[in-house]
Formats: structure tokens, C-alpha cells, sequence
């Protein structure tokens, strides 16, 4: 239905957010993707999660690399500012966009084919830096612009529309960022907005580097029998271990988390998020136990979901650089030259 | 007879001896006694081990380019030693390490050996193995300084200041300078026929490389955001920037850093985190060399057609692929001019030497900023990493930078609707709006098709107004790039056309070429596109020798596509072994086409 223009009309009664906004003012343009593709689910969750987070749209970047993930900033927020970058390229752009003004929020929109082939040197090097940012993988498994090869997040045994069965290890992008000291580990499901939104919103408010891994199927050349990422599989496969609710600082923790069950971690911010785990002992701040419970439940052909690993206590980049509060982007000129008479004297030593 | 400064030393050294701060030593000393200087250093890619030579060229003229010949030869290594030899000019002299005699090693009778027993005194007056290596090096200087005349007086104030922290080492080096000086002294008649006298010519001057100009440049224009991966021979302009910023860019108090560096996993990265940061409002660069401009192509390509700012430093080395890292060559015109797929054009800008470096790289931020496109500036590494006497460096207290047609969140909300890529003023450069700064700013900013409203499009028209556009801007940026300069000596019909690092060798030669009655005029190309003073200037012509440092004429080529010059008149010189440019070459060249019946 790409034809068709979206009408701006938008009913009175639709819930407004703390600065006034409706989820109509954060909608982008009509997807352009398959009907039924899981990607636009995912728009979905990202257009509730920012406006329950009541982030100015013009404060927001979204950025992308190549590939049907990377075409989804177009369908969301369009008065945040979009770019659509170069293949695998999305982590770079959002490293020197956000070193340039760090008062943004940044989302990042990618996919398997985009962030775990050319870009996986760019994936692993914003998870290095603790770079402020969400950064949200569509994966499905497959290429569907160059109508259906693997990815390298296919796993063994997946059957392709044609062909032989892919044999090669996947790469799990929450196991990676998981060895590679990510802060912020989520992964879900497009099909489970109720589970993806909070992950979203606690993923934008934390400080440093999150990573939400969303199966998000192909409807067009990965969801038949056989597919490890289609519906059906994902479904029945489906293991939730650890929810998140997400609590605004002016809001109270509900009392209706039993102990045990319940876990908050307090944000940088002054935000909450509160765990609601499913596995009573599985602690999400434990990066051992994380490596544990991935490894496991992979092993047996579960897709684990849910916050699966969350660390508030390490800084993020512009911290570990010892930048100055205020975005470089937005600095006087005049205080960062020291003028004529300092390059005089500077110059004494070539002489 | 003697020859009064106009004399060229050469310092054989082994890669990792600690030969640099002498070789400096005993160039800062001439340039003290009011002797212009050239300070070459040829190095292996190597970290310790490898043959390495630094030359000095005292040149009482002024000239700026290394000369073709070796007068004085300090032959410190083994390895080179027959090689060294070799090169020393007839009459002219070579000194060695006569610890070990090297009575069976070739001889020449018509140059003056001189053996000093350099490693023998060190170890006699010196303990620890790294104090004696580093103290011989002080003491050839020493040996040096009496052979030409040099004031100890001024060595001694360099080393004052050198270790100003450490005064006990003061005491020391002057010891070894002391036993080089007095056994020269003692042993040979000093100083020698070639030799250095004070002159009052280096007043108002100093000695720097391009690639501290550069980053220093970098901070005077008010760079942010610095991303970058490390490749010879560019490290140095970033590690300045640095040290600047570390100086003048950091809060005393808060220890807060309005700088942000960020070493990238690879140039792909690089120039992605500058695009980043020049798209959300900060003045951003990289610094790289060959192999990183063939990386960050598409990116470059990106930038072009999305219309963002960035300054890219390419400090040009020997290609092709690794090539020769640690010599020098102006290879990358036009993989730089052209950088990327599709139909792109980039701005170039060629500075000539350090002084350059520093004025150009404000220059470049201007630019890129105003015709929002990636300006290159094309350095290489006799400019970045070699020591050139320059005037000193002034800054203009009254630099506005030019942040080009950024609309205010003011402008923003006083519009109706804002288009990213209108060409509102027919200049072909649309209006920009910076992220954060206004809801109605917002824009997709994207690399595939798009129309002149920013939409995506795949519609042959729309497609084609937007590249269309971008010539008209073509030529704004024809009106903006620095002026060629150019020389006319008198009425000629041949002329010299040259660019960057190959000036000092062009100018020389029109000096030389002078005196033998060839009279020649000059142009100096600052950057590209090509002005219409550079077009006009070839017309004007009936020969133009076209002097660059690759093989395959690419200036020429640049002016042929560029500004549709007649390639019969362009006669390529051209130099790419590697090392810098010299006059000789050029002298040569031209004389060789004039004796072929080029007209003169």
C-alpha cells in the first residue's frame, strides 16, 4: 500500500505525551517493506517507545547503514533528524555524530546482513568505545534486497527457500556485544511488542552502549518451513527470561512486584527500570551467568529473550574522555584558539 | 676557494639510534647562526635497524628544496658505508668512525677522509650502552660544528633549553659535543674551505614540518572532532593536534576537553565519525595518507552527493598499493580528485610547504563548509614530515569562520517549509539545517536518489536536477579555491606549471635556468578545480612544463579534464622514485625538451 499517502488527521481522543505529542507526531513516512515484514513492527515499537519517553523529535537521530533494516528511520519521527548511511557504516556516523553533540538521543537502526558482515569491525568497535547510543539489529536471517542468501546470523541447518541448508556458525550479535563488554543487552521478538517496547525505552535511557537484537522475520524468503527465523519457529521457540518495566522518575514503583521476582536498576539518568524476571535466579548483572544462560538455551534450540545483561556502572564515551558537558558542536569559537600573540610565543621552539 | 654557506651535509645513521635529536641539533644550530636551512630525513619503514639519513642543505640563498649533491658525508653506518662513499661530491669530505678503520674498505682519492675515533672516546668518557650510543651521536655534531665553523655558544644554548628540566644532561652533551669539537679541531685543519658564517637571514623565520603546521592549523580553525587511524606519514599532523589541544583546549580546573580525538578501528570508520560529526554542526578532519583515501572512497562519495563538510589531510607517499611508506611522492591527484564511484569531484587544495599547511587548513574548513563537500588537502611527506624554513606563522585575530549557509533555529522557525537541497541563490549550494537545533529542520539525509526537495526519488528528472545542480556548485567552488600563484619573469613563451611540494624545486630552477638564458615563466596551482587565472595563464603559452612527483602525469591529466587545457603544449617532467624534488631535475628536464626543439 505504498502508493498510498498518509492521511494527517488525527482523532482528538488519541493519548497525548508529556510535551503534548501524540504517537501521530512520531510516525514517519509509509513503509515501503513487504506487508507483513517483521521490520515494521519494530517501527512500530520504536514510534511507542519514543513517545512514552517524550523525546523532542528534533533531538532525536536515527541512523542507518544498507539494507531493508537500514530503510526503517524513514518510517518514524520525521522531525528527527535521518541518515541513511553506507553499508555496515551506521556506528561510525553515530560515533561522530554523538561526539559532535551528545545532548541527542541516537538510534541506531541496522540488520544482520548490515552490522555482522562489513559492519561487524564497526559493531564491535561502538561496543569498545561505550558509545551512548541504541543500537537495534533487525535480524532475519537473511539479504532480502538481493532476493534471499544467508546472512551470518543463519543458523546451522536453516533451510533457505532454495537450495542446501546453511552450514556455517552463526554469529549471535547478544553473544558478541556479551564478550565484547556491551553494557545493555536485549534481545526480543517483532511479533511481542509488549515485551520490545520497554527493552527500547531502556535501552535509549541507559548511558553507554545498548544492544536490542530483534528477530524480525522475512516474510518473503525466510518464513517457510525449515526457517529458523520465521514466525512459526520464533514462536515456538520463543523463551522469555527476563521483562523489563520501565519507570519515568516522576512515576512510583509499583508495589505489585513481588520480591524475588522483581529487580530495579536505577539509571544514570534518574530513570528505573524494573526486571521482571521469569527465571527467579538468573541475575542479568552478571556477565557469567549471561554467557551461561545464552550458551545453554541456544543449545537447545531456544531463542532467549528479554534483558538478557545490563551494567549501569561503567562510563560511556564522552566520560571516558573527559569531554566537556556542553556538545562540541555548540562551543564559541572564540575560547578555542588562544590568538596571535600565544602562536607567537608558541613558536619559540622553531627557532 | 672557499665556498661560504652553500654547503649540503649527510648523516648516515641506523634506524633507532637516537640520531634525530642530533641531527636536530646540528640544524637548529646553523639556522641560530641566521643560515637558512633544509632539514631532509630519508627512514626506512622499519623501527629499529635499517639504514636512515638526514640531510642538511645550508643555503645562504634560501632555497627550500634538497639539492643534488652531498658535500659532507658522516657516514655512521656500516651497512651503507661503500654506498655513502660513493655519493660525496668531488672535493668534498666524509667523515667516519675510524674505532674501526676501514683502511680495506673502498677509497677515493679525490675527496678529504676524516676519521674521528668517535666510539672510542664515548666509551671512554661515557657508561651504560644507551648513553655511549646516544653521546657519539652528540659528538659528530661536535666534529661537525668545528669542521664548518659553527658557535659552540649556540649549541650550548640549545642545550640548555633542551634540558631545562634535566640540567645534568647539559654538562654531559657538551662534554661530547666537546670531544668531537677538540679532535677536529686537534687533528685537521677547521674550519674546512666549505664552511658556515653568521648572516641575519633567519630573522622572522622558523624550521617546522607540515604536519604540526597542519594540526596546529586544525586548532586555530576550531576543529572538534579529530577521527583517525594511524598511517605513515600522517601520525604526526593528529599527534599535533593533540598536544596543541592538550595545551590550549583543556579546562585547568575541571580537566574537561572541548576536543574529542577518536582513533578509529580503520579509515572505513574514520571518515564515517567525521561525516557524523560535521552532518550534527562540529568542524571535524582526518588526517590519512594513500591507502586510507582508497578506503574511505565510498564515504567520500557519500559526502559529495549528501552534501557534508569534511577535511581530509592526504599526506601523499609512494604508491602504488603499500608501495614505499617512508618516501615521498604527489601520487593520489587523482584518486583524490575523483574519490568514490558514480560521477564526483572533489576540491583539492595543494599547499607548498608547512606555511601552507598551517594557512590552508582554516582555509579548508571554510570551504568544505561553505560548498558543504569534503575538501582534501593534499599534502605529502617531504611537506608533512621533513624540516622547512618558513616565515614564522601569524594568525588573524579577526578569523570569523565561515560555517557556510547553516540556517538558525531563528531562520528555521520564521519558514514556511525547509528544503534541504533547493538551490535557493543559484549557486548550487542549498541552505542546511544542523540536528537538535529546530523541528522544522529536520531532513533524511541519505545517499541514494533523491530530489531537490531531499525525497527519496528514482525518477530519471528529479535524479538528474540534483547531480545537475551540483556542477553549477562545481563552478562556485572554481570562484572560491585559492588563487595559483604565478610568476611571470618576462615576455615567454614557455613557462613552468607545478604544485605543491614540487615549488621549491620549479623556483630554484628558474633561477639557474635564468642565468643560462632561459627565461621561463611560473605557476604554482593552489588547488583544484582549476581557477580561470590557471587556464588563462596556459593560453597565454606555447609550452608548459608540467613538473610533478608521479609517473603517470596526473596534474596534467586534471587540467586536461578540468579545465580542457590543449595537451599538446603540456610537457610532463616527472619525478617518482620516492625522494623530494630537487632543481637539478627540473633544470635538466627543461633543458633536454629545449634541446629536442621545444620552443623557449
Amino acid at each position: 500500500m505504498t502508493y498510498i499517502a498518509k492521511p494527517r488527521i488525527s482523532h482528538p481522543s488519541l493519548p497525548k505525551n508529556e510535551l503534548g505529542l501524540t504517537t501521530r507526531d512520531y510516525e514517519g513516512a509509509v513503509s515501503t517493506l513487504c506487508a507483513g515484514c517483521g521490520h515494521d513492527s519494530v517501527t512500530a515499537a520504536l514510534i511507542q517507545a519514543v513517545f512514552e519517553l517524550g523525546i523532542e523529535p528534533h533531538m532525536l537521530a536515527k541512523i542507518s547503514g544498507i539494507g531493508c533494516s537500514s530503510k526503517t528511520p524513514a518510517y518514524f519521527v520525521s522531525q528527527a533528524h535521518g541518515f541513511n548511511s553506507v553499508h555496515g557504516r551506521m556506528p561510525s556516523v553515530t560515533t561522530g555524530a554523538n561526539a559532535a553533540n551528545r545532548d541527542m538521543t541516537y538510534i541506531g537502526v541496522s540488520g544482520d546482513g548490515d552490522s555482522l558482515s562489513i559492519g561487524v569491525g564497526q559493531f564491535v568497535h561502538a561496543i569498545r568505545r561505550n558509545l551512548n547510543m541504541c543500537y537495534l539489529i533487525e535480524n532475519n536471517g537473511v539479504y532480502g534486497l538481493t532476493k534471499g542468501q544467508f546472512s551470518a546470523s543463519a543458523d546451522i541447518g536453516s533451510k533457505p527457500k532454495k537450495g542446501l541448508p546453511n552450514q556455517q556458525e552463526p554469529i549471535d550479535p547478544a553473544s558478541a556485544a556479551l564478550a565484547l563488554g556491551a553494557t545493555y543487552i536485549a534481545r526480543s521478538f517483532s511479533g511481542d511488542k509488549e515485551q520490545l517496547v520497554p527493552l527500547i525505552k531502556g535501552a535509549i535511557m541507559h548511558s553507554g552502549f545498548s544492544l536490542v537484537d530483534v528477530i524480525s522475520p522475512c516474510v518473503t524468503f525466510n518464513d517457510h518451513e525449515g526457517s529458523t527465523k520465521s514466525y512459526a519457529h520464533t514462536r515456538e521457540f520463543y523463551n522469555h527470561v527476563a521483562n523489563i518495566d520501565y519507570i519515568h522518575p516522576s512515576e512510583e514503583i509499583k508495589a505489585s512486584y513481588q520480591a524475588g521476582d522483581a529487580m530495579p536498576i536505577h539509571l544514570h539518568g534518574g530513570d528505573t527500570i524494573v526486571l521482571r524476571k521469569l527465571d527467579r535466579a538468573y541475575d542479568p548483572t552478571s556477565r557469567a551467568q549471561a554467557f551461561k544462560l545464552l550458551r545453554e538455551r541456544f543449545n537447545a534450540g531456544e531463542i532467549t529473550t528479554g534483558l538478557l545483561y545490563v551494567n549501569e556502572n561503567r562510563a560511556e564515551m564522552h566520560e571516558l574522555m573527559h569531554n566537556i558537558d556542553t556538545p562540541l558542536s555548540q562551543l564559541p569559537y572564540e575560547g578555542l584558539q588562544p590568538g596571535n600573540d600565544e602562536l607567537r610565543k608558541l613558536q619559540g621552539r622553531y627557532r | 676557494m672557499a665556498t661560504i654557506n652553500d654547503v649540503v651535509i649527510k648523516i648516515a645513521t641506523v634506524n633507532g639510534t637516537g640520531s634525530a635529536s642530533a641531527n636536530g641539533l646540528l640544524r637548529k644550530a646553523i639556522f641560530r647562526m641566521g643560515v637558512p636551512v633544509v632539514g631532509k630525513n630519508y627512514f626506512p619503514s622499519n623501527i629499529q635497524g635499517l639504514p636512515t639519513w638526514y640531510e642538511i642543505r645550508v643555503t645562504g640563498d634560501g632555497y627550500s628544496c634538497r639539492s643534488d649533491r652531498v658535500d659532507i658525508m658522516v657516514a655512521m653506518n656500516a651497512q651503507t658505508y661503500a654506498r655513502d662513499l660513493a655519493e660525496v661530491e668531488p672535493g668534498g669530505c666524509l667523515v667516519y668512525d675510524s674505532t674501526w678503520p676501514r683502511n680495506n674498505l673502498l677509497n677515493r682519492d679525490d675527496i678529504t677522509i676524516i676519521g674521528i675515533p668517535l666510539s672510542r672516546m664515548c666509551n671512554e668518557h661515557f657508561e651504560g650502552a644507551r648513553a655511549r650510543i646516544l653521546m657519539k651521536n652528540i659528538a659528530y655534531v661536535g666534529a661537525i660544528a668545528a669542521l664548518l665553523g659553527l658557535d659552540l655558544d649556540i649549541i650550548k644554548g640549545l642545550l640548555e633549553e633542551t634540558f631545562a628540566a634535566k640540567q645534568h644532561l647539559i654538562a654531559s652533551n657538551m662534554e661530547a659535543i666537546h670531544l668531537g669539537y677538540d679532535y677536529a679541531v686537534k687533528s685537521f685543519p677547521c674550519p674546512l674551505p666549505t664552511r658556515v658564517e653568521k648572516m641575519d637571514a633567519t630573522k622572522g623565520h622558523i624550521v617546522i614540518d607540515g604536519n604540526t603546521a597542519a594540526g596546529l592549523g586544525c586548532m586555530y580553525a576550531g576543529a572538534t572532532v579529530g577521527a583517525w587511524y594511524p598511517i605513515t606519514p600522517s601520525t604526526s599532523l593528529m599527534d599535533a593536534f593533540r598536544t596543541f589541544c592538550g595545551r590550549y583546549r583543556v579546562d585547568p580546573e575541571t580537566g574537561k576537553r572541548t576536543y574529542c580525538i577518536i582513533q578509529a578501528e580503520d579509515e572505513l570508520a574514520a571518515i564515517g565519525m567525521v561525516l557524523g560529526a560535521s552532518w550534527n554542526g562540529a568542524r571535524s578532519f582526518t588526517p590519512t595518507s594513500g591507502p586510507g583515501i582508497s578506503l574511505m572512497s565510498e564515504f567520500i562519495g557519500f559526502g559529495y552527493y549528501a552534501e557534508i563538510p569534511a577535511v581530509l589531510f592526504d599526506v601523499q607517499r609512494t604508491g602504488p598499493s603499500t608501495g614505499m611508506p617512508t618516501r615521498t611522492q604527489q601520487c593520489d591527484l587523482l584518486s583524490c580528485a575523483y574519490a568514490s564511484h558514480g560521477d564526483t569531484k572533489h576540491v583539492l587544495l595543494f599547499p607548498a610547504d608547512p606555511a601552507e599547511c598551517f594557512y590552508m587548513s582554516p582555509q579548508a574548513f571554510d570551504l568544505a563548509e561553505r560548498l558543504q563537500t569534503p575538501v582534501m588537502v593534499l599534502t605529502d611527506l617531504d611537506i608533512g614530515m621533513n624540516d622547512w624554513m618558513v616565515p614564522e606563522l601569524e594568525w588573524d585575530d579577526s578569523y570569523v569562520p565561515d560555517r557556510g549557509k547553516v540556517l538558525s533555529a531563528e531562520e528555521l522557525e520564521g519558514m514556511d517549509k525547509f528544503y534541504r537541497y533547493l538551490d535557493v541563490d543559484g549557486d548550487g549550494i542549498p541552505y542546511r539545517s544542523l540536528p537538535g537545533v529546530h523541528p522544522k529542520g529536520a531532513y533524511f539525509t541519505r545517499g541514494s536518489g533523491h530530489t531537490k526537495l531531499g525525497a527519496y526519488t528514482e525518477d530519471s528528472a528529479e535524479y538528474q536536477e540534483v547531480v545537475d545542480r551540483l556542477l553549477v556548485k562545481w563552478e562556485t567552488a572554481r570562484s572560491l579555491v585559492p588563487e595559483a600563484e604565478i610568476r611571470y619573469s618576462k615576455f615567454n613563451k614557455a613557462a613552468i606549471l607545478s604544485l605543491g611540494s614540487g615549488d621549491g624545486a620549479c623556483k630554484e630552477a628558474l633561477d639557474r635556468l635564468e642565468k643560462q638564458n632561459v627565461g621561463l615563466n611560473y605557476c604554482r596551482v593552489r588547488a583544484f578545480p582549476f581557477t580561470d587565472a590557471v587556464r588563462e595563464f596556459i593560453e597565454q603559452h606555447e609550452v608548459v612544463f608540467v613538473v610533478e612527483q608521479n609517473r603517470d602525469a596526473q596534474l596534467r591529466t586534471l587540467l586536461i579534464t578540468d579545465i580542457d587545457a590543449d595537451q599538446r603544449k603540456l610537457v610532463s617532467l616527472l619525478h617518482y622514485n620516492g625522494m623530494p624534488i630537487n632543481s637539478g631535475f627540473v633544470v635538466d628536464g627543461v633543458l633536454a625538451e629545449i634541446a629536442k626543439g621545444r620552443a623557449a
